[in-house]
């Protein structure tokens, strides 16, 4: 009688035990894993989930085309849950359990740093589709999104142009993570490099989900009596809503100081009252009001792929950067494996180097010869009340992404092309 | 007879050239790139044309649309009129006239030149206004003829002071003089960056001038300062009031119940969804109406999170009075669960909860001092519900038997309260204010699933700061956080002012274990 | 605490059953633990192998073990219902992440602080490159914390709720001082791509085994270290504290010292899980301290049953397993799962698994 508790909690446990130690992988010869990386719960679902969804219809579309070497793609999704340990958990058993050929994956810059080495010990490949702030080349990754010049550069350059306003102090307002850091810290120098002396540019960081901008609205307004003020504003997510809420309230107007942002696209806006936005700015490499033929199909088949899946507010669904950047890099890896003839790793990296894709952003996108990321344009929008942006500038032709920018110290010793951390 | 027949040919062609300058003017515009768009907005800015005021307001609220030709219409409500006049149809597809925010700039500025020709002096005050921002050097002789003829007291007073600012550079030491003296009147801030570049390397060399030009400066940052000063306050107690709305419910939930409610942040999210219900209602059913939502909002907060509240108080915290700690682990599963059943029901995104007119813009109070009007009116609301809590608590027998329960229960239940349902309606009291709450907190930020996590520890630091079973309490921690985090903020970050509050409170409670407001009383356990 | 919980279980049944019955199922988990990391070592090819995920997740599993132990000393035991104790392990965590950052970077800097522009380390990195250092620092950092903490706050006697809700409040703000990145660890980042320890692969399977069968070892050494202290009359003193402390105090014990005693050792049990956590796992980064993840060890130890040394390991790992596999099966359910399991608990189980399973017994 006495015994059973011991018996049972022992069981109990090295039952739990075991349950880890066999996991069973169903396994099919004649399809390829795809392994898909995004939080589906926690704090980034609410921008992760749309780049799964987007995969999925990716995936879809090319094994509708006959699928890539004859075989079908199989998608693995699995939710690392906004977790960090967990990126790199879910990303081991992605490549030792499920054995996938590629993983579309990660959002933030932490949970890329979080799978970065175990990708890197198992030789993995992983296309992170999100801008971001370089000082990164791993061999065992591919960027589909920007690096800092290719949208945080061009944007100041246009705020400095005469169209954008000839602006001659900046506010670079930001969240307190490493990308706006690094960001505001290639920007710094390269307004430095633009005659732009310190006391014309500001420096500030919130925490995390900051909701309170009273004091930094009136600094922003009080730094703008000094001359013609821009905000460079890196401030994440859910913080912009009661920023931008601040900012019309205290009466400053996007002709008085623009605001040009490099994280609000038209996911964010979708939950957001856009009447006080309108006017700012916001620097991507895709927008969704983009007229070319390629785009109008992508947008139309992705509201269709949004209603036949009856995704939640599928009749409002929109079309976005790093959604556009999923895209062109699954539909890139697809061309390479052709090419390369096999699903090995480093035989599609390098057909990787040089694949070109038509992308729904109007321009034929390059991936580097040399250095993992793609060549892309960088178009300037301007908030719509619709909620979608109005390209007022961009530019000619692609630019090769610079991962690690010439504007910190110690970087033109950096190689040029992807090497593994040592 | 010739003469009268000039005139008539004089009169014809004045006609002609009006009529062709004016039509010209919207297809000239419409088809200049850019940087000759701009050019052309500060050329029509310093020579006013009444006719182009058409042109002008269309533009400022984006109904030019220019079809294949380039050539313009104006969009109205009913369809589309060419801006040059007569019947032309548009050929091809229409597109918006694509404005920059140099050019929206430039258009608000030739707008307001050619406002003040306008007969209405009020209009004119407020080009006048807008001009003393903005005014171009090439306006000056502009502003110099309709300051002449200016008869309004005010117009002309503000057209002196957009004035003054172009005249800092005239080579006239007098008129230097008189435009420091009159820009040191004011409190603007741009007057403050005017003075001080006329000052620095001696730009001016006139000895009067500078000491004039020194006098002013230091006049306009008294100003300056005395609204920086009074912004402060204002924010503090804003964020102040905000505490506050988000802490009541808990004052009463924690404060006099004893439960640790965890889910009170869920209340407040709650709550703000409700707002985002009514609303929608509106926008469906009662278009016209759209501006009260908020209005509406407050009772259907009150009562949908009032019943929420008493639900989860008869079904699950009934059973753990008495174990406080319990309670804690409890609530938190109710919190998780009520957070993921609202994602499930509307989504992980944000919803879309918007301002209401009155609720919009703000108050000029001094130059450099805007006052929120949505701030404004949540701070007056705070109060509002401090005073019903107050009465509530204090002049109602619901009021008086929730003190007695909470001061002594058995003695109460000896008594004939019937602890049960003053318990039961005490918790739905305390939820329903934090429905309140949310009703407010979704007039300033997000509304999303996570709301309530934002301000949970906050919550409790309130009412722990202030005292438990303690409304004055609260209310004075709630104020006194949000000024201290007001004035720490700019001296040393959001984020370190935070963490330095945070400590303050450790070590204060270690002082004052019972908070700023003790209940004082010899019961140990 | 109205409700005075049985002393340890454990001790009063196992000595009622004799040692032999717990012994040897103790034994069998042992030895299972034991071999878990020796199967990593065969290749991979082998049907014995054990994979490096299997390793790490159990190796996760384990460490949270730990601290759901740890926690319930203070919890189970005393009385203190800490919300705080994820910034201990964090802490722990960082000081190893220090050594190991500093065990990659070389003679550098750690590359987080090279791309921010820094020219030398900040003072309180000094010396992290000795691993003896860095472990000292482990013990030193959560335990010191704890101290002052606790000195503060027992010798003004803050207690139940409000002790709560101040160590919540230090987590918090320990959350938001590391996402500062100024403050020198690598803000929201953290510590990442970690190379070597003591000179050795960090990837290497033996590596790993030899960091899973440390983690084994502090496991048990913690449960023997707990069972010794249940069993003395220190822990019939933290008992009494825990159920009547006025009473306890009118007997002429000072009730200062030992609380203060078994906070700092809970401190430090958590902050060594931490500095085995993070090599096997990869990763901190101050999300460990957010107020969530201490509540939710609060309920693997209330799951698994307070007052007891077996009952918070199993609380630990049914939640974890729970989580691995709803996450997996379910994502939308985990959180109504989770909420339901702390709302039953509380209601029907104030006991948790071990006395649901007394009951059983006694039925």
């Amino acid at each position: 009688m006495k015994r059973r508790p011991f018996l049972k909690t022992t069981l109990a446990a090295s039952a739990l035990l075991l349950s880890g130690l066999f996991p069973f992988s169903a396994h099919a010869a004649d399809t390829i894993k795809v392994g898909i990386l995004h939080s589906l719960s926690g704090t980034m679902a609410i921008s992760e989930t749309s780049l799964k969804d987007m995969a999925l219809m990716t995936i879809d579309e090319i094994n509708a085309k006959g699928g890539v070497l004859g075989k079908q793609l199989e998608p693995v999704v699995v939710d690392p849950a906004s977790n960090w340990p967990l990126f790199a958990e879910k990303g081991r058993q992605l490549l030792t359990q499920d054995k996938v050929a590629v993983t579309f994956g990660c959002w933030t810059s932490v949970s890329r740093k979080s799978v970065l080495p175990v990708y890197e010990e198992l030789n993995g490949l992983l296309f992170y589709p999100v801008q971001y702030e370089g000082e990164e080349l791993s061999p065992n990754v591919f960027y589909t999104g920007a690096a800092p010049n290719q949208q945080a550069i061009p944007a100041v350059e246009y705020l400095m142009s005469e169209d954008g306003g000839s602006a001659k102090r900046f506010f670079l307002l930001g969240t307190d993570y490493v990308y706006p850091r690094t960001t505001n810290k290639i920007l710094r120098a390269f307004l430095h490099s633009k005659g732009v002396a310190d006391k014309d540019i500001e420096e500030v960081y919130t925490p995390f989900g900051h909701s309170d901008y009273q004091t930094i609205v009136a600094n922003i307004k009080k730094f703008s009596a000094g001359g013609k003020t821009a905000v460079i504003s890196t401030v994440n997510g859910d913080s912009n809503v009661p920023f931008y809420k601040e900012l019309a309230n205290q009466g400053i107007e996007a002709t008085d100081v623009p605001v040009i942002a490099f994280s609000v696209g038209e996911e964010e806006l979708r939950g957001i009252d856009t009447k006080p936005l309108v006017g700012q700015l916001a620097a991507w490499n895709y927008f969704e009001s983009v007229e070319n033929p390629v785009n109008e199909d992508f947008v139309k088949k992705w509201k269709a792929y949004a209603k036949a899946k009856n995704l939640p507010g599928a009749d409002k669904a929109v079309t976005n950067d790093p959604m556009e950047a999923t895209y062109v890099g699954i539909n890139m890896w697809a061309q390479a494996v052709e090419k390369a003839g096999t699903t090995d790793v480093d035989k599609v990296r390098d057909a990787m180097a040089g694949q070109t894709f038509a992308a729904p952003s109007g321009f034929t996108l390059t991936m580097d010869k040399t250095n993992h990321h793609l060549h892309k344009p960088v178009m300037i929008g301007e908030i719509q009340d619709n909620g979608q942006f109005d390209v007022v500038w961009q530019t000619d032709s692609p630019i090769r992404a610079q991962p690690w920018s010439p504007y910190i110290e110690g970087n033109d010793k950096k190689p040029d092309y992807a090497v593994k951390s040592e | 007879m010739t003469t009268a027949l000039y005139r008539l040919l004089f009169a014809l062609l004045l006609c002609f050239q009006w009529s062709s300058s004016y039509a010209g003017d919207a297809a000239d515009f419409s088809a200049a790139n850019s940087s000759k768009q701009a050019k052309l907005l500060q050329a029509w800015a310093a020579a006013p044309d009444a006719a182009r005021l058409p042109l002008l307001e269309s533009l400022q609220n984006g109904r030019v649309e220019a079809d294949s030709n380039k050539t313009p219409f104006y969009k109205t409500d009913t369809g589309y009129q060419a801006a040059e006049g007569g019947d032309l149809e548009p050929v091809g597809k229409l597109r918006k006239l694509r404005l920059n925010n140099r050019l929206r700039g430039l258009i608000a500025i030739t707008m307001a030149s050619h406002q003040l020709f306008s007969t209405d002096p009020a209009v004119r005050l407020l080009a006048a206004q807008e001009l003393q921002k903005s005014a171009k050097p090439a306006q000056l002789q502009l502003l110099n003829e309709r300051l002449a003829q200016e008869d309004d007291a005010d117009v002309s007073e503000a057209l002196s002071l957009a004035l003054a600012s172009l005249q800092l550079i005239d080579s006239d030491p007098q008129v230097r003089l008189a435009a420091v003296r009159l820009l040191g009147e004011t409190g603007q801030p741009l007057a403050r960056v005017r003075l001080e570049r006329l000052l620095a390397d001696s730009n001016e060399t006139d000895a009067a001038v500078r000491t004039a030009a020194e006098t002013s400066l230091a006049q306009v940052k008294r100003r300056l300062m005395i609204g920086e000063l009074l912004g402060q306050a204002f924010s503090g107690m804003s964020l102040g009031s905000i505490l506050l709305l988000a802490a009541l419910g808990l004052a009463i939930t924690f404060g006099l119940l004893g439960v640790i409610n965890m889910a009170h942040g869920e209340m407040l999210m709650l709550g703000a969804y409700s707002t985002y219900m009514v609303q929608v209602m509106f926008q469906r059913f009662a278009p016209e109406a759209i501006a009260l939502y908020p209005l509406v909002a407050l009772p259907v907060a009150f009562f949908v999170t009032a019943a929420i509240g008493m639900a989860l108080e008869r079904t699950v915290i009934r059973h753990l009075y008495g174990r406080p700690l319990e309670t804690l682990l409890a609530t938190w599963g109710i919190s998780l669960i009520l957070i993921q059943l609202v994602r499930v029901l509307f989504g992980a995104q944000n919803v879309e909860v918007a301002n209401p007119y009155w609720l919009s813009g703000g108050i000029q109070v001094l130059p450099n001092l805007v006052l929120p009007y949505n701030r404004i009116v949540i701070i007056a609301f705070a109060l509002f519900v401090v005073v019903l809590t107050w009465l509530l608590l204090n002049k109602t027998r619901l009021g008086l038997n929730v003190r007695a329960v909470t001061q002594n229960r058995n003695m109460a239940a000896c008594c004939g309260v019937p602890t049960g349902r003053v318990d039961m309606l005490a918790f739905g009291l305390g939820s329903g204010i934090a429905g309140l709450g949310g009703v407010a907190l979704s007039q300033i930020g997000n509304v999303g699933p996570d709301l309530g996590q934002s301000y949970i520890i906050d919550s409790f630091l309130v009412v722990v700061l202030g005292g438990v079973g303690q409304l004055a309490g609260s209310v004075t921690a709630a104020f006194g956080l949000g000024i201290a985090n007001k004035i720490l903020e700019p001296q040393i970050g959001a984020v370190l002012g935070k963490i330095l509050i945070l400590a303050l409170i450790i070590l204060f409670i270690q002082k004052r274990p019972q908070g700023l407001f003790a209940l004082k009383g010899r019961v140990i356990d | 605490m109205t409700m005075p919980l049985n002393q340890t279980l454990l001790a009063r049944t196992s000595a009622k059953l004799g040692p032999r019955l717990s012994i040897a199922v103790g034994a069998v988990v042992l030895a299972l633990l034991i071999a878990l990391p020796l199967l990593h070592l065969t290749p991979a090819d082998s049907a014995f192998h054990v994979n490096a995920y299997t390793l790490t997740l159990v190796g996760k599993i384990l460490c949270y073990a730990i601290v759901a132990l740890a926690l319930d000393l203070v919890w189970g035991y005393a009385g203190l219902l800490s919300l705080g104790h994820g910034l201990f392990f964090a802490l722990g965590g960082y000081a190893m992440g220090m050594y190991l950052m500093r065990q990659s970077a070389g003679d550098g800097l750690p590359a987080f602080m090279s791309f921010l522009a820094w020219k030398e380390l900040p003072w309180y990195w000094v010396g992290t490159d000795h691993f003896i250092w860095a472990l000292c620092l482990v013990v030193l950092a959560p335990g010191l914390l704890a101290l002052v903490f606790g000195f503060f706050a027992f010798r003004s006697r803050i207690k139940g709720v409000y002790f709560s809700i101040m160590t919540q409040a230090l987590t918090f703000a320990g959350m938001l001082l590391f996402f500062r990145n100024e403050t020198g660890f690598g803000g929201n980042n953290g510590f990442t791509d970690f190379k070597r320890i003591l000179g050795f692969d960090i990837t290497a399977p033996a590596t790993r085994a030899a960091l899973f069968l440390a983690t084994v070892i502090l496991l048990v050494a913690s449960l023997l270290l707990g069972w010794k202290l249940a069993r003395s009359k220190f822990g019939r003193v933290l008992t009494a504290l825990r159920d009547a402390e006025n009473r306890l105090m009118f007997c002429g014990y000072d009730p200062r010292g030992y609380k203060l005693f078994i906070w700092v050792l809970s401190a430090v049990l958590c902050g060594l899980a931490g500095a085995l956590y993070v090599p096997q796992v990869g990763i901190i980064n101050p999300s460990e301290m957010s107020p969530t993840n201490s509540i939710e060890a609060a309920v693997w130890v209330a799951l698994g049953g307070r007052g007891t040394l077996i009952g918070p390991l199993l609380g630990a790992g049914v939640v974890n397993g729970m989580k691995s596999w709803f996450t997996v099966a379910f994502p939308e359910y985990w959180l109504f799962a989770l909420g339901a399991l702390f709302i039953l608990i509380t209601l029907y189980l104030p006991h948790g698994i071990i006395g649901l399973l007394k009951r059983g017994e006694k039925q």
